[in-house]
């Protein structure tokens, strides 16, 4: 009995916000009657959130490294406008200008990270200005008006769907089978980490635990699958997301780029005395910020059907605070790619929740602002424990 | 006999799964200096938690007495404030206020909270005075060397009416004239009647100083020898403390030098703020294959300072002179490229410089070398563990395992996986910055033992020490640095503390090599 309360005390700290994303879904579905979990309501969640998971991949780089970006909002909203003007204004082809805007945040970026890492001005000063920058930037370019509306091919980014090839009326089997493809090579990958794992006499889960955690994976995947193709099937969008999560959880985990990352926020001096090169290693990390804040920014516009003053106000908080949900520390070196992913969808759920229930934006705010506390304190409470 | 000051009654204090401090019996008598000594983990920085009120009364057991009275602090404010202070190893001091302001913090004198500078100041005058120190009260700590700040600590203490001061390691980070000054201190405290607990590691200076010797093992008291009655040797202590004969506290070594493999040449260096002082004047060395050469001299002597620059430019500004390997001049403009020219540095500080502490021994490891463990820029995991393991094993580096994060270690394993680190970095050319810095005399054998190694696989090493003792019985060639000069260089054969140290202290021709 004392190693299962153990199990359950270490994964209670790995795992521990994906529970309280699920506690957080049920409160939701039973409050909202079931509408949180209807098919029409889980794509929304998707492309809802899908701009604030693109940005916190890269926000989760810059927070690793020990520092913090204000200004992704900004930058996203910036972005758009250019698009904007780009497809609607110049009617240039829309792949173009896509490829021009993720150039652009990439080069914004590149500004930035300029400022922070090779003149030394702290992130949260330059992207403070930054912030202020690109927003007036941003009434600038669209002269407080909105840019719109987009071609078809531009809005299916965010309102399409993958095409289905089989004929069932009203379910969307492609969509089914590519929840089976990506469970099994989820199960495979497991399976091969835990035989390395054991190869090299690590101590691993107990076997039915393993058996366990598979079958409830596969159950996730497969219901979330399930729901969307009762709908209309997987988003394009998610076709983006998902290998770009994939690619940064790789990024962050197997690579020597990302590894380095950590170090650098670590112990800076320590990276540097290694022979990492940390100014430019920070620089990149700006850089690729700015040109997923510009995916985002592409995204939203792509959304909106248009390319509005305002769009992206308020993101950089959202951002961020998925990172520190999902378990980020502010001091650096420590967070997860997948934990910020988990953050975004929790902060996503409790807006969707709240929204179905009717509460105020005003509320809304305040309680998020809570939950954000309340699961840093549960993180560094638990780390204390631990130590 | 003079009267009992403290007395600890058989404290015993248990964290999970260890038993930390195993019914120890401690006491202190008015006037004396008590040295603490035991191997890292021994116990020692626990029981002075215990004492301090780090760890509060309830969360042992056990019982204390300080002047007759038993105490049970709840906090460390309650031990300051019956006259228990303890001064830790890393200085507790706040770098950008006055030395006037950090004596004050905590203890400010005010008035309905507002502070009375002249007095202030001038109580600040006093204190400097008592412990000699000849600094304006208003010099920010950030300006001052390790040495004076230890002092700034030290009045830091007297100004709350110290009775019993503890110092965990006070002249670790110290060289020798500071050392020195630093004990003759507590040697007129005692006269003035404030008893010490010492803790260090420098058997030296214990037995300079030290009444009495109390000596820890594995969280349980050997024993306690008296200056007056017992007859102490060094090697008495070291047997207590590591339970074994350590015959040689050097281990031997067959030296087999070849050919030289590196040579820095009229190597100038400027400071990198003070941009018109020199901190590497015209210097020039070399070392050959299979040899250890040591740089001996005081802190500030620009040891570090020119190891550094040596190492890819890592301090310094206006670097000028050449490095040659194998007779080539080679290109260490960057620390990357120095590394690949197989030059490694460990730094000195190794919780600032050396490791990432909050990540794990594994990736500590393979840091400075990932390339070696890579394909494509991808990890290769299983090569990975399994170098790391072997280094894990090479040094005997003692973790649950390599996934464990280098926080969690104690000095001397810390120390060894910024060895292995660089070891794994492939080096000719070793340069270590005090490497056993705050280690235990067993972990020191094993890094010396190491050293000798690599010497015998051919690699050069640079070791730089503060330590007389470990210059000479671990070198085969010194030289001495004074103001960023070398200003002397001998055979280690040749050598004694007493040569040595005229050289450090005082202005010599340079001996022709």
């Amino acid at each position: 009995m004392k190693t299962l309360s153990n199990l359950f005390r270490n994964n209670i700290r790995e795992y521990g916000m994906l529970i309280a994303l699920i506690v957080i879904m049920i409160f939701f579905y039973f409050m909202t009657d079931g509408i949180l979990l209807k098919p029409i309501n889980i794509t929304n969640l998707v492309l809802q959130n899908s701009y604030v998971i693109i940005m916190a991949l890269g926000m989760l780089l810059i927070i690793v490294s020990g520092w913090i970006d204000l200004s992704v909002g900004s930058i996203a909203a910036f972005i758009g406008a250019i698009v904007g003007v780009m497809i609607v204004k110049w009617e240039w082809n829309w792949v173009l200008a896509i490829a021009i805007a993720i150039i652009v945040g990439g080069l914004i970026g590149a500004w930035q990270g300029y400022w922070v890492a090779y003149l030394k001005i702290p992130a949260f000063i330059v992207t403070l200005a930054g912030m202020l920058i690109f927003r007036g930037l941003t009434l600038v370019m669209v002269r407080g008006e909105s840019i719109g509306p987009f071609p078809e091919g531009f809005r299916n980014i965010s309102g399409g769907f993958i095409p289905d090839f089989f004929n069932y009326e009203g379910f969307h089997m492609t969509t089914i089978v590519v929840g089976i493809l990506v469970s099994i090579l989820l199960i495979i990958a497991d399976i091969r980490t835990r035989r390395n794992q054991l190869k090299y006499g690590f101590e691993v889960t107990p076997f039915y635990f393993f058996v366990a955690k598979q079958v409830l994976l596969t159950a996730a995947v497969m219901g979330f699958c399930y729901l969307m193709a009762s709908y209309k099937g997987i988003p394009n969008l998610l076709v983006i997301m998902f290998p770009l999560v994939v690619a940064y959880s790789f990024f962050t985990t197997q690579t020597v780029t990302g590894r380095r990352i950590y170090a650098l926020g670590g112990n800076e001096k320590a990276a540097r005395l290694s022979g990492v090169n940390t100014d430019k290693l920070l620089f990149l990390t700006f850089v690729n910020m700015g040109a997923l804040a510009a995916l985002a920014g592409t995204v939203v516009a792509s959304r909106l059907n248009s390319s509005t003053p305002n769009a992206g106000e308020g993101f950089e908080l959202d951002v961020i605070a998925a990172c520190f949900i999902g378990g980020a520390s502010a001091s650096g070196g420590v967070g997860k790619v997948i934990g910020a992913v988990v953050g975004a969808f929790l902060v996503g759920v409790m807006n969707n929740g709240m929204s179905l229930l009717g509460v105020g934006i005003d509320w809304q705010q305040a309680i998020k602002g809570f939950v954000l506390l309340l699961a840093v304190f549960f993180d560094v409470y638990n780390k204390n424990k631990g130590s | 006999m003079s009267e009992v000051i403290l007395e600890m009654r058989n404290i015993t204090k248990t964290f999970p799964g260890v038993k930390a401090l195993d019914n120890v019996s401690f006491s202190v008598e008015q006037g004396e200096i008590h040295a603490l000594v035991g191997e890292n983990g021994a116990g020692k920085s626990t029981l002075m938690k215990v004492l301090s009120g780090v760890y509060p009364h309830g969360s042992y057991d056990g019982d204390i007495y300080f002047e007759g009275k038993e105490c049970r602090f709840q906090n460390i404010s309650q031990s300051e404030e019956v006259g228990l202070v303890i001064i830790h190893q890393e200085l507790a001091l706040i770098p950008y206020l006055s030395i006037a302001e950090n004596l004050f913090l905590g203890n400010e004198r005010e008035k309905l909270g507002i502070i009375n500078w002249n007095e202030t100041v001038l109580r600040t005058k006093e204190l400097l005075e008592k412990v000699g120190l000849n600094e304006s009260p208003n010099t920010l700590i950030t300006d001052i060397g390790v040495g004076k700040q230890q002092l700034v600590e030290i009045a830091k203490a007297l100004a709350k009416k110290v009775k019993l001061l503890i110092l965990d390691e006070p002249t670790a980070s110290l060289n020798e004239t500071d050392s020195e000054k630093l004990l003759e201190l507590l040697l007129q405290f005692k006269k003035n009647g404030i008893a010490s607990i010492l803790i260090s590691h420098k058997l030296s200076e214990i037995s300079k100083v030290a009444d009495s010797i109390t000596i820890l093992r594995d969280g349980a008291t050997i024993e306690t020898l008296d200056k007056h009655k017992d007859d102490i040797t060094e090697d008495r202590i070291i047997r207590g403390m590591v339970g074994r004969d350590l015959t040689h506290r050097f281990p031997p070594r067959e030296t087999n030098i070849g050919e030289v493999i590196f040579e820095i040449k009229d190597w100038n260096v400027y400071h990198p703020l003070h941009e018109d002082r020199k901190v590497s004047n015209n210097v020039n060395i070399k070392v050959h294959r299979g040899e250890v050469v040591g740089i001996s001299g005081l802190m500030g002597a620009g040891r570090t300072e020119l190891a550094m620059s040596i190492f890819g430019r890592a301090y310094g500004t206006r670097i000028s002179g050449k490095a040659l390997k194998n007779g080539q001049e080679i290109d260490i403009s960057t620390i990357d490229k120095a590394i690949s020219n197989g030059i490694a540095y460990a730094t000195e500080d190794r919780k600032s410089y050396g490791l990432v502490l909050i990540e794990e021994i594994k990736d500590n490891i393979t840091l400075a070398n990932l390339g070696a463990v890579s394909r494509n820029g991808v990890i290769n995991e299983p090569k990975e563990l399994t170098v790391t393991r072997e280094y894990k094993d090479k040094l005997n580096i003692k973790c649950s395992s390599i996934l464990q994060l280098a926080l969690n270690l104690s000095g001397g394993n810390q120390q060894k996986v910024v060895l292995s680190k660089w070891l794994f970095s492939n080096p000719d050319i070793l340069i270590l910055d005090e490497p056993t810095r705050g280690i235990d005399v067993g972990a020191k054998y094993e890094i010396y033992t190491i050293i000798n190694q690599l010497a015998d696989e051919g690699k050069a090493i640079i070791m730089i020490s503060s330590e007389l003792p470990e210059i000479l019985g671990v070198c085969d060639r010194i030289y001495v640095m004074r103001d960023g000069k070398i200003v002397g260089e001998m055979p280690a054969k040749e050598a004694s503390q007493e040569t040595v140290m005229k050289h450090i202290m005082f202005d010599q021709e340079v001996p022709a090599p």
